[in-house]
């Protein structure tokens, strides 16, 4: 089980400085790496690096399209890159290019995005987007990472350098609690177990595994055992981890700030009927579009709430085959 | 460099339009028009301005070439064949299952192709980043890119546009290939492209407009364009005649893709015959 840190108050940095500061460390330690963004460095907060590292950094300008082109065409002649947008324009807006000019030629690109699901807030419908898990799915080899705590976005921006293939990190860019210690060990495709239990496994992604750490405190008082993991990349599955919680526990409820279909709880879903039939209740956003708002009227909204993952926990622990 | 002839360009060409139809032979079929139409741009590129190594398709420094108009497999891999990236009977598998060489460009698995297009729009972003990859590097490489007319009614060629005039991308030389057609008619019947050299200077471009079936001409603009080095992209305009080189295919209204059956074949390679007689080469 992994050592953890949560409280639930601020964290000590927030995800967009981890990004610059790794960012920073990956142009002192390797020339050939390059990050573009289409206009959002204002955002993300990158200026800096921006004036500072000429050779590593490029603005596109407001072009989604040539800017994942672009980068792909870089990798060709050498280079490491690492594109950012919001993920509704990092994703959806840009499937085909990643799909044709990035993964299906066989190339190497990290894509960031960020303002993942409900944390669009105040951006809105427009740009809030929960579909793009279920599309990133969809190419052979990818690599997603929903972000849950600020050290695990820096980790896996460092180890995904060398990647082959496309690597998508969706994460917010502030707001994320300090789950891991400072030196966490991360790796493509393994989950972590947070807190043991043997009633429910509360397998969770993103701003929802914060969230079941909370669930699994209030189902405690109310006698209830429940695990909490962390899927860590939603693609690839840490398949062993999933059945060994389906054995374990012989409940699951799987929560991800994404659309129901295709995400993590497809995922889940599609492993466990096909290897161990297992109860699995999902909390995700169902049959619904973006909407503005702050982060706690969102989660109400949606359902990604503690209160409706102890609910849906209970109904699966009722409900076990 | 020492530069080929008129007559050494034009043999190339010739035997890289008989690559092509061997290709599209032996599948009795494919994207015959687009790609018999720049059998003299690959000729003079080829012979006279690409630093690659057959030996060594990934060599770092070479120069990169991108066919964004990723139907033209056939003019490409042909070209390659010929220069000694791989065996020339290999140009029989096009588009088998399994095939080494899909008709559509691919990296992955055809040696001296160096990007995956066929979702059109896409080449020019390619070739800006390795254009802006060399200049990061300070190398002296060069990046060719060749762009449908069709296809450019693709939104993203025009941030590319955008995108190199901009990061002052002196090291790349694009190609249109304007032959006027695509698949549903003409460009003027489907979507006019308008006036494609004032559309680049306005982006910022230096501009030239050629006949592309004319070899020392193509080889005149493109010295010229990689020697200007004033810190502007290159786009050089083909005017060619989609299915150029057999008068039969020439014909054909409708010639992007087409049928390929042993009657057309036989009139195709009989012109070719001729041409072959007049050119002094030999068939392959």
């Amino acid at each position: 089980m992994e050592t953890i840190r949560y409280t639930g108050g601020k964290p000590e940095k927030e995800v967009f400085q981890v990004i610059g500061e790794t960012l920073r460390g990956l142009f002192e330690s390797d020339s050939r790496v390059v990050y573009l963004d289409a206009d959002l460095m204002s955002s993300l907060k990158t200026q800096n690096l921006w004036k500072e590292y000429p050779e590593n950094v490029f603005n596109t300008g407001i072009q989604e399209a040539n800017m994942v082109g672009t980068a792909c065409g870089m990798y060709l002649n050498g280079f490491k890159p690492y594109v950012h947008s919001f993920t509704p324009f990092a994703s959806r807006r840009v499937f085909d290019q990643l799909f044709i000019s990035g993964a299906y030629a066989r190339k190497s690109i990290r894509v960031i995005g960020s303002d993942a699901g409900i944390m669009a807030t105040h951006n809105g419908g427009t740009h809030m987007c929960f579909e793009d898990v279920a599309m990133m799915r969809t190419i052979p080899d990818v690599c997603i990472v929903d972000v849950s705590d600020p050290t695990m976005c820096g980790a896996f921006l460092k180890l995904t350098k060398d990647r082959p293939g496309v690597t998508y990190i969706r994460t917010p860019r502030r707001d994320l609690p300090d789950i891991y210690m400072p030196d966490a060990c991360f790796e493509v495709g393994k989950g972590k177990v947070l807190r043991d239990g043997s009633d429910v496994t509360l397998f969770a992604c993103g701003i929802m595994v914060s969230t079941c750490l909370e669930a699994a405190e209030l189902l405690r008082a109310d006698g209830i055992s429940a695990r909490v993991v962390d899927a860590v990349t939603v693609a690839p599955l840490d398949e062993e981890l999933v059945l060994r919680c389906a054995e374990e526990t012989r409940a699951l409820v799987v929560a991800e700030n994404a659309n129901i279909h295709g995400g993590l709880g497809s995922a889940v879903c599609e492993l466990l009927s096909a290897k161990r039939p297992t109860r699995v209740i999902q909390v995700a956003v169902e049959e619904q579009f973006g909407r503005v708002g702050i982060e706690r009227d969102l989660r109400r909204y949606y359902g990604l709430t503690a209160e409706n993952v102890v609910e849906k926990a209970k109904e699966a622990i009722k409900t076990k085959i | 460099m020492m530069l080929s002839t008129k007559t050494e360009l034009e043999r190339s060409a010739l035997r890289i339009r008989l690559g092509i139809i061997r290709a599209i032979s032996a599948n009795r079929g494919g994207h015959i028009g687009g790609s018999m139409d720049l059998a003299e741009l690959m000729a003079v590129l080829y012979s006279d301005f690409m630093r690659v190594r057959p030996d060594q398709p990934d060599w770092e420094d070479r120069d990169f070439f991108i066919m964004s108009k990723g139907h033209a497999g056939p003019v490409l891999y042909s070209t390659l064949a010929l220069k000694g990236f791989f065996p020339y009977d290999r140009l029989d598998n096009l588009n088998n299952f399994n095939s080494l060489l899909p008709g559509h460009c691919d990296r992955t698995k055809v040696p001296g192709v160096d990007a995956t297009t066929g979702s059109l729009g896409q080449g020019l972003s390619l070739a800006c980043g390795a254009a802006l990859a060399a200049k990061v590097k300070h190398t002296d490489q060069r990046v060719f890119c060749v762009l449908g007319d069709g296809e450019s009614a693709e939104g993203q060629v025009w941030e590319a546009a955008q995108f190199a005039a901009h990061y002052r991308l002196d090291n790349l030389v694009a190609f249109l290939d304007f032959n006027k057609k695509q698949i549903d008619g003409t460009n003027d019947a489907v979507l006019s492209l308008g006036d494609p050299v004032k559309k680049y200077e306005a982006f910022g471009w230096n501009t030239a407009r050629i006949s592309g079936h004319d070899v020392l001409a193509i080889q005149g603009a493109v010295a010229d364009m990689i020697g200007r080095k004033n810190g502007k992209p290159s786009m050089i305009v083909l005017d060619t005649i989609k299915g150029k080189g057999a008068v039969c295919v020439e014909q054909i209204e409708n010639n992007h893709c087409i049928g390929f059956p042993a009657e057309l074949q036989a009139r195709v390679k009989e012109e070719l015959r001729t041409q072959c007689r007049e050119l002094g080469v030999e068939e392959i």
